[in-house]
């Protein structure tokens, strides 16, 4: 286990009061709506917030244990924060402000490495700026980088794209995909944007009202499974030929057809939500929509005038919000051969 | 320079040096101060209180209470006399003490104001980065509190340069080693025939303390360009 972590702090009328583990590598989602507790937890593995209680073990290290009294402060608890806001210094430059943490650390990332990273995050024509010289997404590539080169045990992120606009997050969500690929260290993703947590997560921690509500995979999760409300199914999918400005994705359980264009062979995500997809028994014919997967139905939640239905096509899950009107005058039970007519995919990218 | 006699510019560079070194002496302390009273903890009304005293006080009263502590025959001023040799009364270095202990305040002040607007987000990156109390203080707190700490010593320095009554009651007005711009004026004004040369003097004043004020200004806005707010 990378990171054990259980919390217990009450401020006000909000009680914090979480308890979940994260394997080692990856990236872990904190997913939640405001006020879900994910920027508490966040400032208690950072050493920022001090529980009234808690044990929090990260890589092996404990740096808060409540009934030792055991405290490590966040100077010492090695763990790259960036933050919503990017935090940069001031009156430093880019180049100074990517080395403050390293010239701090105890295992200096050598010449190379820091080369490496400031490639990998584009920072090359950066360095001699000043933090006001640069735009919201240079700020949060800059805040990244100087986490990373101080040599963390863990990388928190917390909501690093939320104080970016459409355009300047398109912009970094690749250079994060990038770093989740190379990172050997565990990520923590703290959002509340579903996108971002379907194209960047491999673990989730769903969190609302200071509780965890579940925690798994990211392709069981937001299927549903565990959770309250599913939120759709995300699928590994990797792209293939284009066709009449269509490209077809291939996943495990048949294809997609999706207007967005990648490079023949590269990974994708996709996400389908579970009021995008449509249920039929019959194979719908003269019907506008590209993408018609033969599927079975693993199992129905009836809710009261509303039902979840969640289905396989290959080793694919898929989820579908439907009525339950639906659900019996179409006689949908746990495997019922059906057909889902896809809506919408949203490719995520890889 | 004819516009000025030997004895003046004596004046005017004794009144620099003291006013320069009171700032440079009191600095410090004036940091940890304003550091303290930044934050809250028991006794800092009486803290902040006792800091201010100097803008309250009267000059000459505090000038006399120097007296009485760091007169040779005093206690504390018998003790640095006896054993280290110490002697503050009648010196440039008891002027020195005098003008700090009256600008105190305003360095405190100044820096305080800086201190409370800093971004504690900033802090807590250094925090994160591995960054303890002091580094976090010299690489991070001081430089972005710098415009504060540069608005201080001039208000302060600009202040010390007119101190008269505390000095001219502790240390006497003693031509080349006391006698500052305001304790030269003084004198002339007291010698027959000498308003030409305390108009002189008091023209002089009046133009430094415009020259630093601009200066100041100056200074601030490069400060502040170079910090980004």
């Amino acid at each position: 286990m990378s990171a054990e972590v259980a919390i217990h702090h009450a401020y006000g009328n909000f009680t914090l009061d979480v308890a979940f583990t994260a394997a080692s590598g990856g990236v872990t989602a904190l997913f939640g709506p405001s006020g879900a507790g994910k920027t508490s937890i966040v400032h208690a593995l950072a050493g920022l917030m001090r529980p009234t209680e808690g044990r929090i073990v990260l890589e092996g290290r404990t740096v808060l244990d409540t009934k030792a009294g055991l405290f490590v402060p966040p100077e010492k608890r090695r763990i790259g924060l960036v933050f919503q806001d990017a935090r940069l210094f001031p009156h430093m430059s880019v180049e100074k402000n990517l080395l403050f943490g390293w010239r701090r650390s105890p295992a200096r990332a050598t010449p190379d490495e820091i080369a490496r990273t400031v490639s990998l995050l584009g920072l090359e024509k950066l360095l001699a700026r000043a933090p006001k010289n640069l735009s919201g997404g240079e700020k949060s590539r800059v805040a990244l980088g100087r986490a990373l080169l101080a040599s963390p045990d863990i990388l928190l992120l917390d909501e690093p794209l939320a104080s970016l606009d459409a355009a300047r997050r398109a912009e970094i969500l690749p250079w994060l995909e990038r770093l989740r690929d190379i990172a050997r260290i565990p990520i923590f993703y703290v959002s509340h944007s579903l996108d971002e947590v379907a194209r960047l997560a491999d673990r989730v921690v769903l969190l609302d009202g200071g509780r965890v509500t579940a925690e798994g995979s990211v392709f069981d999760l937001l299927a549903g499974l565990g959770a309250e409300k599913p939120l759709g199914a995300v699928l590994e999918a990797r792209a293939a030929d284009m066709q009449d400005g269509l490209q077809t994705l291939l996943f495990d359980g048949g294809r997609l057809m999706v207007t967005d264009m990648h490079a023949p062979g590269r990974r994708v995500r996709v996400r389908i939500g579970a009021d995008d997809i449509l249920i039929a028994r019959e194979a719908p014919r003269g019907i506008s929509a590209n993408n018609i997967l033969p599927v079975t139905i693993s199992s129905v939640r009836l809710d009261g005038p509303r039902a979840e239905v969640e289905m396989h096509c290959g080793r694919a899950r898929l989820v579908a919000r439907v009525t339950a009107a639906s659900v019996s005058r179409l006689g949908l039970a746990p495997d019922a051969a059906a057909f889902a007519v896809i809506k919408a995919v949203i490719v995520e990218g890889g | 320079m004819r516009f000025l006699t030997p004895d003046e510019i004596e004046a005017l560079l004794l009144s620099l040096k003291i006013a320069s070194v009171a700032v440079a002496v009191a600095m410090p302390f004036a940091v940890a101060t304003a550091l303290l009273l930044a934050r809250s903890f028991p006794g800092k009304t009486l803290l902040d209180g006792i800091v201010q005293l100097p803008l309250v006080l009267p000059p000459v009263a505090m000038g006399f209470l120097l007296l009485v502590i760091f007169g040779t025959r005093g206690g504390l001023g018998g003790f640095l006399k006896d054993h280290f040799g110490i002697v503050l009364v009648f010196r440039w270095t008891g002027a020195v003490l005098a003008s700090a202990i009256f600008t105190f305040p305003f360095q405190v002040r100044s820096i305080r104001l800086a201190l409370e607007a800093r971004d504690n987000g900033l802090d807590e990156a250094a925090r994160t980065l591995g960054a303890g109390w002091l580094d976090r203080l010299i690489n991070v707190t001081l430089p972005l509190a710098l415009p504060g700490l540069v608005a201080g010593a001039i208000t302060a320095f600009a202040g010390a340069l007119g101190e008269f009554g505390a000095i001219i009651t502790f240390v006497s007005n003693i031509p080349g080693e006391t006698r500052t711009l305001p304790l030269a004026i003084y004198t002339a004004l007291q010698t027959p025939g000498g308003e030409a040369q305390a108009a002189r003097l008091s023209a002089l004043s009046i133009i430094l303390a415009f020259l630093f004020l601009l200066g100041a200004q100056t200074i601030m806005r490069h400060t502040t360009e170079k910090t980004g707010r």
